[in-house]
């Protein structure tokens, strides 16, 4: 029951107001109107002065709070310390419950669901191992700046510190993995401090919040007035609103005085939705965009002025581009290793301006020339104003001649090594995992949310799917975690349920979550998961074959991999399998026919094959690379 | 470079461990970490000392901004400060050298502030180095304990943390 509905119940017309602000409690008998169990959320109300307050317990606040937050859904797993909560969920919420098979499932559930959506993943999870378990999904969210608000469960008050049963220290364990988190205290804490969570988990740079609730402050027994909180206040986080004008006129002279410019756009990017400002900004002086693996999808990667994914596995033109340049605007990234190769010889002769809502994200690896601290979309914003009032004054800048010059040379060195320009990958008689990623293209249409796990598979889903709209790519970037990719895939369906939802994986990830099969057939999320099959770790064999003369410690699974379309089917789905590249359009399609089924592609790729480009390391720059098995720059 | 950087904390279980964590987290150094209630309730204030370069310095500073639990920080060796550290030492004092001690005592403006049968309890006060002077003065004497605060430090002049 809403607010608003158990005021009509509890103030009917002709109901008296109270005309002096003493509180006093109303009869244990609920009004004869208000039918409170399972259906409504106070067993007795509190009149506060004018005000009508409800009265529900821990549990109860936790599931009024989380739908006054507008929460779509929870994802979790019940135990010991959360059955309070769960009983209040049962008994009264509104919020539908996504019950996973291992609670990594449920923080990579909400995690994708926050990344399609921008709004916060919420997870549930008890104490103890169920805490543990979804350490690994706050990291992966914590990494790529994910929103997300994990409540855990934790032992009542008094047996904390005693080692109790399913006790453990989340908040010391997730300490170095989260925004912030916070451990309730008092059961009437309750709807501030998930006000306060929510806040802190999708203002400035997102992140996720855990917020751990010891058992006794949920009893059903204990009950307080529930105020849902409309603001927030923080006096010691205070995220910037507005980058330093002086710094963005800076930097808009910077770059109108560039001879060889490259817009480095990363994540920050698509959690700020700036996507539409900085494809404005690179139209308007039409200068090369780069994006980074998180960025992806930040600016289309069609238009003639991407360059495509840059770093460890990026276009060559993206990285050439880069090293050659002599102003970079970076937007919303964070000079990440596997984007700058070595720092030392980064980019040696470009000035950099970086934008970042995160002042610790600037000048962290790589020095920036000029900083600035703010949301990627107001700084943008004022950008564009301050370039057109400088344009205005002087309409010769920028110099088109050397912008002609420099789209002159990038256009070489596409024709020369790009990836999209020519067919970059070897001939085979078996299906190469790069024709695979193009016909998943075709079939959808460029238009799929495409979930990805970690290794050979992820670098191929990004370099050869081109993404055209942010938030459509969801892969861990940073901390790079195998299993991502199904669960993830899955809370990417529910928010989405009309759109084609594929997971690109490979035999080791899917198999480290591929319990959620389970998931996925209890509340229908049809899927298509695509398995580019080598039989090996693949990313982990290229590096053995480069690095450890094929030397193959623990990469191969020998004869041990299930029959997938076996066990797809014994979850309930329906399993495929290509063999051979004539039927590999054919069988895509029939996948994709099957709009409420979830496809299990079991597809046996060329297991010999590399990802290329590939960074020269250590020692190597942005413009050393590897670009096929014998080949270098 | 050392520097000597002055937090005020919110006064919350946890928040201690927030500014540990990082430091253990991110490899920076802490030297020496004092940390205690202010006058007002809701607040530490917390001095640590601690050596980076310059690049390390800017990072550990906005990192420890970046807390939530941080309210308000300053880095006291950007300019004129006050930082003091405070010192127990427990040494064996008979025969001859119990006199000797109460002069090196006196030397260094020092106190002692317990006395035993065949021991003194100095107490001394100031900078980390005139402390370690100061042991090193003693180094005749039979050291049984030394006990040190830590610095805490306060800027010079008008200066002020506060909120």
């Amino acid at each position: 029951m809403s607010v608003a509905g158990l005021e009509q119940c509890i103030a009917p017309k002709g109901w008296r107001r109270q005309p002096y602000r003493v509180r006093y409690r109303l009869p244990q008998r609920p009004h004869s109107n208000l039918n409170c169990f399972g259906e409504g959320y106070a067993s007795s109300v509190y009149v506060s002065g004018r005000d009508i307050v409800e009265l529900l317990s821990g549990g109860e606040m936790i599931a009024k709070a989380l739908e006054d937050e507008g929460v779509e859904y929870i994802f979790g797993y019940p135990g010991g310390a959360v059955l309070h909560i769960y009983d209040a969920l049962f008994k009264t919420s509104k919020v539908p419950h996504v019950l996973v098979r291992h609670e990594q499932a449920a923080t990579h559930a909400a995690d994708g669901y926050a990344r399609a959506t921008g709004k916060p993943g919420v997870v549930l999870v008890t104490s103890g191992p169920g805490a543990t378990n979804a350490i690994t999904g706050i990291a992966t969210a914590y990494m790529d700046s994910i929103p997300m608000v994990v409540l855990s469960g934790q032992v009542a008050t008094h047996l904390i510190g005693e080692d109790a049963f399913q006790e453990t220290d989340m908040v010391g364990i997730s300490r170095p993995i989260v925004k912030h988190s916070f451990m309730v205290r008092r059961a009437e804490d309750i709807p501030a401090t998930i006000r306060k969570a929510f806040h802190i988990a999708t203002t400035g740079r997102p992140g996720p919040v855990v917020i751990d609730i010891p058992k006794d402050c949920t009893r059903p027994d204990a009950k307080f007035e529930y105020h849902y909180p409309e603001t927030v206040k923080l006096r010691s986080y205070a995220p910037a609103q507005r980058g330093h004008t002086g710094q963005i006129r800076k930097a808009a002279k910077l770059l109108l005085s560039a001879k060889r410019p490259v817009i480095y756009a990363g994540g920050g990017v698509i959690l700020g939705e700036s996507s539409e400002l900085l494809t404005r900004l690179a139209r308007k002086l039409n200068y090369p965009v780069t994006n980074t693996l998180m960025g992806l999808g930040a600016y289309p990667a069609t238009d003639r002025q991407f360059l495509g994914m840059l770093g460890m596995h990026g276009f060559y033109e993206a990285n050439m581009a880069m090293h050659h340049s002599d102003v970079i605007l970076a937007v919303g990234a964070r000079f990440d290793d596997r984007v700058t190769n070595t720092v030392a010889r980064f980019c040696p002769g470009a000035k950099i301006i970086h934008i970042d809502i995160d002042p610790t994200s600037i000048s962290k690896t790589v020095a920036a020339d000029i900083p600035i601290v703010g949301p990627v979309q107001s700084v943008l914003e004022d950008l564009l104003d301050i370039l057109d009032s400088l344009q205005e004054k002087d309409p010769k800048q920028p110099d088109t001649a050397a912008l002609g010059r420099w789209w002159q040379q990038i256009d070489e060195w596409r024709a020369k090594h790009g990836l999209w320009t020519g067919r970059r990958y070897g001939e085979s008689d078996r299906i190469m995992p790069q024709q695979v990623i193009e016909s998943l293209y075709r079939v959808t249409g460029g238009d799929a949310y495409v979930t990805s796990d970690v290794g050979q598979h992820q670098m191929f889903a990004a370099q050869y799917y081109k993404f055209d709209k942010p938030r459509r790519w969801i892969n861990s970037g940073g901390l790079g975690t195998m299993g991502f990719g199904l669960p993830a895939a899955m809370g990417v369906k529910l928010a989405f349920p009309d759109m084609e939802v594929a997971c690109v994986t490979g035999e080791g990830s899917i198999q480290m979550n591929i319990q959620e099969l389970s998931t996925c057939k209890q509340y229908s999320t049809p899927i298509k998961i695509i398995n580019l099959r080598n039989n090996y770790l693949g990313m982990v064999k290229q590096w053995q074959d480069m690095q450890y003369e094929g030397r193959y410690a623990m990469s191969t699974y020998e004869d041990s991999l299930p029959d997938f379309i076996k066990l797809v089917e014994s979850y309930g789905h329906v399993g495929i399998q290509v063999t051979r590249l004539e039927e590999l359009d054919q069988r895509m399609e029939e996948a994709f026919a099957m709009k409420d089924r979830l496809v299990f592609l079991d597809i046996f790729i060329d297991p010999m094959e590399h990802v290329y480009p590939m960074h020269v390391a250590p020692n190597g720059a942005m413009k050393d690379m590897w670009l096929s098995k014998n080949e270098r720059t | 470079m050392r520097r000597i950087i002055s937090i005020l904390l919110e006064n919350e279980p946890g928040a201690l461990s927030r500014v540990i964590g990082l430091f253990s987290q991110r490899g920076y150094n802490i030297e020496t970490l004092n940390v205690a209630p202010t006058e007002d309730v809701t607040l530490s204030r917390l001095t640590l000392t601690t050596t980076g370069d310059d690049k390390t310095m800017e990072q550990i500073t906005k990192q420890l901004n970046k807390l939530v639990d941080v309210v308000k920080l300053v880095d006291l060796s950007e300019g004129a400060h006050i930082e003091r550290d405070l010192m127990l030492i427990k040494v064996r004092a008979s025969g001859a050298m119990r006199d000797e001690i109460k002069r090196t005592t006196d030397i260094f403006r020092g106190q002692i502030v317990d006395v035993g049968p065949n021991t003194y309890t100095i107490q001394l006060t100031g900078t980390g180095e005139k402390l370690d002077s100061f042991v090193a003065a003693m180094a005749e004497a039979d050291i049984l304990e030394v006990v040190r605060s830590g610095v805490a430090g306060i800027s010079r002049g008008e200066k002020v943390l506060r909120l």
